[in-house]
């Protein structure tokens, strides 16, 4: 068993939707003990905790639902996510928040939702963040795109400041990044395909690490991906500014070679860059620089990818696939703790979802710790289980997964939604 | 030429390229015949799917086409379904399902061809005709075939081999950051022996030169006056590469090759431009109309040039290309042609 106060051998009981006891041989309770989850083998941790999912309804439920997503997240070992702003209509007041924590109710996961920064995500007029705060909502972004005007940002992280939200970014000059959908590099060059430079990132990550400075106000950094942005977040953090920042799996498993190909599965925001950069984004999970794996899960229906590269909508699918690839990364390095750590308890506390955090109504803790009376939210993870992706797996609608008919290493044997045991043996129970 | 699509010139090589030059050579012969067609590809069908708009290239494979006797259908997306919101995949379906046997693609978009290709599989074959800023692999196989003719007829010699690139200082002078033209040329004349040299101001040289095989000139008037082949390339004004310099004027004084520049070429130069050429821009109208420039030559030779191409991946199985003369086939032997060449020759 491993959580945030540590790792020991355990049984753990549950009883109605939560945990009861956890020691050695449990043996049956009065009641005896109704069902057994075999964990043998495996790492009982408190679920995992996705930052960043497009779950894109409303408005796209071609590619995915609150759903359908949710049983992708369950499958992966999640009992949290994060449902992204980016949606039509966006998620930019309260009644279109109300609409998607709604449909999370009755889901395997819990889904909370992160608000727009700005109005209709364009960046001109701040969006009704109290009203979104008051239920619950703790993250603001307007992911997709990143806020270009540095005063509205400003404003922005002062007014939130008060709020006691986070603002999360998506640190992309728009000017830099016009036109252009892979890294700028040796291959954009070679393919003949419009770079997105690595200075792009890090000019957003340098001017909102100035305006954490300026404002004290808290600012998470999505999706870091060049080495460049995460050494300006080391250094923001040894200077104690208040900043977080997350990475995606394909950030720090792939690299721009991919594109070879010209397979639009592999056109997503930011680009996947080059080795030294996915060098030092494993290199600042490790160290404690980005302190969560965050999936960005990004599903885009078959139809929308079968056009040219530059044309392809980027993103790809996540969440079944976050655990074994930083199970993969991380692994040789990182204790099984600290690799959960990054993906159930540290991600839970920047989303505002541990016990004692202002949630929205009708969700649970997330992240543990796993001790009596603690909400039965648990993911079992098998680090050793080696299985072949196959569309037959996702659950989301989309299958825009670079890595389907790859062989994978961990995966969430059993995942526990507030002790109902959701997905048993890697299958989804509902 | 053994693959089944032509989507880069690295689908090549040298020796595929070096084919390439030989069968266009008879089929160069062929252009000069009083009926300029042959039979060879009878019965086929050969699609150009242009997703953007240049006569020039259409044009030079339709009746690359035709002088091979295949039946040729032109789809413009302009025209098409395209714009009814089909995607690029269906597109490509509904055309190989009309049992089309080559289809001639040109998209603004990098890699569009090689998407093509990876849906149709061996169902049909693939031809390049530009995609984006990526490969334009005949454009360049045409400016190679153009350099040998001309350097061979300067000598003397018939043109049969590919030695006179060895060492050949070729010069690429422009917009190379948007170009596909010059992406093909550098690995075909790189393929071919010879040593390229960029010319451009920095912002129209691409962003990362890591694995070219090119060097990069400190002083364009100098590696002007060095060059044996200067090949010039246009400024896409229309997508929007003007903003890359400050000014045309500006431009055409650093690198074009203005009445002044010509004096310092060498004599011998060979001038190559893939057009359409604008005047005054990267070259001064006079310039344009001296001989050591080839242009209208190149475009001449682009349909033979594309005849080997089409008759490479379609006919060579059961085609056969009208044979040289026989003084150039002699020449052809003496120069040591692999076998497979002489056997293609003869065939007809």
């Amino acid at each position: 068993m491993v959580d945030a106060t540590g790792t020991r051998r355990a049984d753990v009981l549950v009883e109605g939707d939560r945990v009861v006891a956890v020691g050695e041989d449990l043996g049956a309770g009065p009641g005896g003990v109704r069902r057994v989850l075999d964990a043998g083998g495996c790492l009982v941790c408190p679920g995992l905790v996705d930052l960043h999912a497009h779950l894109r309804q409303p408005g796209r439920e071609e590619a995915e639902t609150v759903e359908t997503g949710a049983r992708a997240a369950a499958l992966g070992g999640y009992t949290a996510v994060v449902a992204m702003p980016n949606t039509e209509p966006p998620i930019d007041d309260a009644a279109v928040a109300r609409e998607v924590l709604a449909l999370g109710r009755g889901a395997v996961a819990e889904v909370t939702v992160a608000g727009a920064i700005t109005r209709a995500r364009a960046g001109e007029l701040l969006a009704p963040m109290a009203e979104l705060a008051a239920l619950g909502v703790r993250l603001f972004t307007d992911d997709g795109a990143g806020v270009q005007d540095g005063a509205l940002m400003r404003r922005a992280l002062e007014y939130a400041g008060g709020l006691g939200v986070t603002l999360a970014q998506h640190c992309e000059d728009a000017v830099l990044a016009a036109g252009g959908c892979v890294h700028e590099g040796a291959w954009s060059s070679r393919l003949g395909l419009p770079g997105i430079p690595a200075a792009a990132e890090e000019v957003m990550v340098a001017r909102d690490i100035a305006l954490a400075r300026l404002t004290g106000s808290r600012v998470h950094f999505l999706h870091l991906s060049t080495a460049g942005s995460v050494a300006l977040v080391r250094a923001a953090r040894e200077e104690g500014l208040p900043v977080t920042a997350e990475a995606a799996p394909h950030h720090f498993s792939l690299t721009d070679a991919e594109i070879a190909g010209y397979d639009p599965v592999f056109r997503v925001n930011p680009p996947l860059r080059q080795a030294g950069d996915v060098a030092a984004v494993r290199q600042g999970l490790a160290d404690g620089t980005v302190q969560a794996v965050a999936t960005d899960h990004a599903p885009h229906t078959p139809e929308s990818k079968e056009v040219p590269f530059d044309q392809a909508p980027p993103g790809m699918l996540g969440l079944q696939t976050a655990l074994p690839l930083t199970l993969e990364a991380l692994g040789d390095r990182l204790s099984p703790a600290e690799v959960l750590a990054l993906l159930s308890w540290q991600p839970a506390a920047i989303a505002g979802l541990l016990e004692g955090d202002r949630r929205p109504e009708g969700l649970s803790p997330h992240g543990g710790p796993v001790a009596p009376g603690a909400t039965a939210n648990l993911c079992v993870v098998d680090p050793a289980a080696t299985w072949r992706l196959e569309v037959g797996h996702l659950a989301s609608r989309s299958r825009n997964s670079p890595y389907l008919g790859r062989s994978l290493t961990g995966r969430a044997r059993h995942t526990v939604l507030r002790g109902e045991p959701v997905v048993v043996d890697a299958e989804a129970q509902r | 030429m053994t693959g089944q699509h032509l989507l880069s010139v690295d689908d090549l090589g040298r020796e595929g390229i070096a084919e390439v030059l030989r069968v266009a050579d008879a089929f160069a012969e062929v252009e000069r015949r009083s009926i300029p067609k042959v039979p060879t590809l009878r019965g086929r069908v050969v699609a150009t799917l242009f997703f953007e708009e240049s006569t020039r290239t259409r044009w030079s494979f339709e009746t690359a086409a035709k002088r091979l006797s295949a039946d040729v259908l032109s789809f413009s997306a302009a025209s098409s379904s395209v714009k009814k919101g089909e995607s690029l995949r269906d597109t490509v379906e509904t055309i190989v399902a009309m049992g089309i046997d080559a289809v001639v693609v040109r998209h603004p978009s990098s890699g569009a061809p090689h998407q093509v290709a990876g849906w149709i599989g061996d169902r049909s074959h693939v031809l390049n005709a530009g995609d984006g800023w990526h490969e334009h692999p005949t454009q360049a196989l045409l400016d190679c075939f153009t350099v040998r003719q001309v350097l061979a007829e300067r000598r003397g010699e018939s043109p049969a081999g590919i030695e006179c690139f060895e060492g050949l200082r070729v010069l690429v002078v422009g917009d190379v950051r948007h170009s596909r033209v010059a992406r093909s040329q550098v690995l075909a004349y790189h393929a071919l022996g010879a040593e390229v040299t960029l010319a451009a101001p920095g912002s129209l040289l691409p962003p990362s030169l890591e694995g070219w095989p090119v060097t990069v000139a400190a002083d364009f008037d100098r590696a002007l006056g060095d060059a044996q082949v200067v090949s010039l390339l246009r400024l896409q004004t229309e997508r929007g590469s003007g903003a890359f310099v400050p000014s045309l004027r500006e431009y055409t004084a650093g690198w074009g090759l203005t009445n002044s520049r010509v004096r310092s070429l060498a004599d011998d130069v060979i001038v190559t431009h893939p057009g359409p050429m604008v005047r005054g821009v990267e070259i001064a109208g006079d310039v344009a109309d001296l001989p050591v420039t080839v242009a209208t030559l190149q475009v001449t030779n682009g349909v033979a040039v594309r005849m080997a191409v089409l008759f490479l991946l379609l006919g060579a199985a059961g085609g056969s290309v009208p044979s040289v003369p026989a003084g150039e086939r002699q020449e052809a032997a003496a120069h040591g042609e692999d076998p497979e060449g002489a056997k293609v020759s003869a065939g007809g």
